[in-house]
């Protein structure tokens, strides 16, 4: 049986109205599945058009393939909401392992006469695809904490970074002139792998979302690359698509955190002048027990929560979804303000709550939750610190100043769950602490809340 | 082949601009499953890695193969975990206005 080219590309070209349809429906959470099911037809499409080529003699090996892949899948579409930031990673560098390699088999089967312009997209994606692979490992590695997260700097390691992506681009010149040159092919891997290293060792953990969006953006520019290798329009949209959607997010994150944007594109992220630590006098703070929270609480009518990683690492978000129901069954309109860059990855706080079955209606955007701080009666920060931190709009001198924040200080009581008084990630001490409508709660934010909630449900039954 | 290369050339600027204008609405609230789903469509390279593996080369034939079928595995774990997990995401986030007590 012969199927024409042609019906393949048909399948090609609705596999790509459904990858944008699929995009396009996630813009909002009532249609969002609907977004996925879309993803899942196209690709199926897709997948099985190319079975249909005449050319593939060896159905075993692709078969054998595509079993492993999905018994490799499976368990990764399955991990906890907690562990989806490392898991992300690692899916960037399974993409990213997958176009490199496409894109060595292709040199070697077309070697050694290339066009020039086919052996710079050839370079294009294996420098991207193999930076982007040890990049991400690395990455994940960092966020599952098998590897140091503090962030590693030495003298001079912006210029040995970019000396060493110019050496990569230079090999990537002389094959481009003499694509005889074979075997110069390998630097063309070994450089960018070892780049790619050298990218995320001195990333911090709170500089993971833009750094997973960069990943992301990368990933999908070697894919795109990998289509015009192959002359194949479904390959450049699809690239094109990711490549632009973590474009956009890297943005996203790094106006969030106040970066300028050639401060994403090159890299440079990570580097958090240590403030000068400034005087040390402890300043006095107000303290208060779960009883005078709750008590507080409870005569509030509305109450504005504001999670940050910290909330996600002590597994809070479970305890703070029962101080929501307790909340909202005594009339109290409680809501969550969202930062951009809280979590680990973007929009991660976001899934956590929703995990622990809090309604998206309640989840706010910052721009959206700010312009209603000075009518709220509290303000409650689980394990956020510099995005809350007033510094940040105005204290000119202050490292994070110009810095997005939720503006909890305008809501009329705010209370901080905090294990003591140390420093943020930034390592900048925050003013909003010591203000006198703020009161601390100091301990395990888990704790804290859990005996909050005992407290509201102990009271009045 | 010039012709082709313009092509794709206008494709590629096409569906940036698409991508560009279809992504800046997706929610922030939805941003996580954006990225796990992006990352699942992008695994569309299998395509790429189907046709190496597959097909009869003259020469390099064992390279071919073994980097396809690895292509092939990387890829498909990317669209099977991908497509699983933002679907698991996507079921939790609920409106409190039609399930309230």
């Amino acid at each position: 049986m012969i199927f024409s080219e042609n019906f393949i590309e048909v399948t090609y070209i609705i596999a790509t109205a459904l990858f944008i349809l699929s995009l396009k429906w996630l813009s909002s959470p009532t249609t969002a599945r609907r977004g996925v099911w879309a993803g899942e037809l196209g690709m199926a499409l897709a997948i099985c058009g190319t079975l249909l080529y005449q050319s593939i003699v060896d159905y075993k090996l692709v078969f054998t393939g595509l079993v492993l892949g999905a018994i490799i899948g499976v368990p990764l579409g399955r991990v906890a909401m907690t562990a989806v930031p490392q898991r992300t990673a690692l899916s960037h560098a399974f993409g990213a392992l997958c176009v490199t390699l496409v894109g060595t088999a292709e040199f070697y089967l077309r070697a050694p006469d290339i066009p020039p312009f086919m052996m710079a997209v050839l370079s294009m994606e294996v420098i991207l695809g193999s930076l982007t692979f040890t990049g991400s490992l690395m990455a994940a590695g960092k966020l599952q904490e098998i590897l140091p997260q503090r962030p590693i700097t030495y003298k001079g390691q912006n210029f040995v970074n970019l000396a060493t992506l110019a050496l990569a681009i230079g090999v990537a010149v002389i094959l481009v002139v003499h694509p005889d040159l074979v075997k110069l092919f390998p630097m063309l891997i070994f450089i960018p792998l070892v780049f790619g290293v050298m990218l995320i060792i001195p990333i911090g953990g709170a500089d993971m979302p833009t750094v997973i969006s960069l990943l992301n953006s990368y990933a999908g520019l070697s894919a795109a690359a990998m289509g015009f290798v192959l002359n194949s329009k479904l390959l450049i949209i699809a690239g094109a698509l990711d490549g632009s959607s973590g474009f956009i997010l890297s943005v996203i994150m790094s106006k969030a955190m106040n970066r300028s944007f050639t401060n994403v594109l090159f890299g440079g992220f990570g580097q958090i002048q240590t403030a000068a630590a400034g005087e040390q006098e402890a300043k006095p703070v107000k303290s208060a027990t779960p009883e005078e929270a709750a008590a507080i609480l409870s005569a509030a009518s509305r109450v504005a929560i504001v999670p940050g990683y910290g909330m996600a690492v002590a597994q809070a978000q479970h305890k703070v979804r029962e101080l929501y129901d307790a909340l909202s069954k005594r009339g109290i309109d409680v809501r969550f303000g969202i930062h951009p860059v809280a979590g680990r990855m973007p929009g991660h706080m976001n899934v956590l709550l929703a995990e622990a079955d809090i309604p998206y209606d309640k989840l706010l955007e910052m721009d959206v939750i700010n312009g209603d701080f000075p009518q709220t009666d509290v303000a409650l920060v689980i394990g956020a610190n510099d995005v809350t931190n007033p510094a940040a709009r105005n204290e000119t001198g202050s490292p994070i100043y110009g810095m997005p924040i939720l503006d909890v200080d305008r809501a009329r009581t705010v209370m901080v769950i905090k294990r003591s008084m140390a420093a943020g990630f930034a390592g900048i001490d925050n003013p909003l602490y010591y203000l006198d409508k703020t009161l601390m709660l100091f301990g395990d934010a888990k704790g804290f809340v859990s005996n909050i909630v005992r407290e509201l449900s102990g009271g009045h039954g | 082949m010039k012709i082709d290369l313009l092509t794709s050339l206008y494709v590629l600027m096409l569906a940036g601009f698409i991508g560009f204008e279809v992504i800046r609405r997706v929610s922030p609230l939805l941003h996580t499953p954006l990225m796990s789903l992006t990352n699942a469509l992008d695994a569309i390279a299998v395509v790429g890695a189907i046709i190496l593996a597959g097909e009869k080369h003259e020469h390099m034939a064992t390279l071919a193969k073994v980097l396809g079928t690895i292509a092939i595995i990387a890829a498909t774990s990317n669209i099977v975990g991908g497509f699983i997990i933002t679907d698991r995401m996507l079921r939790m986030f609920k409106s409190s206005g039609p399930k309230k007590p």
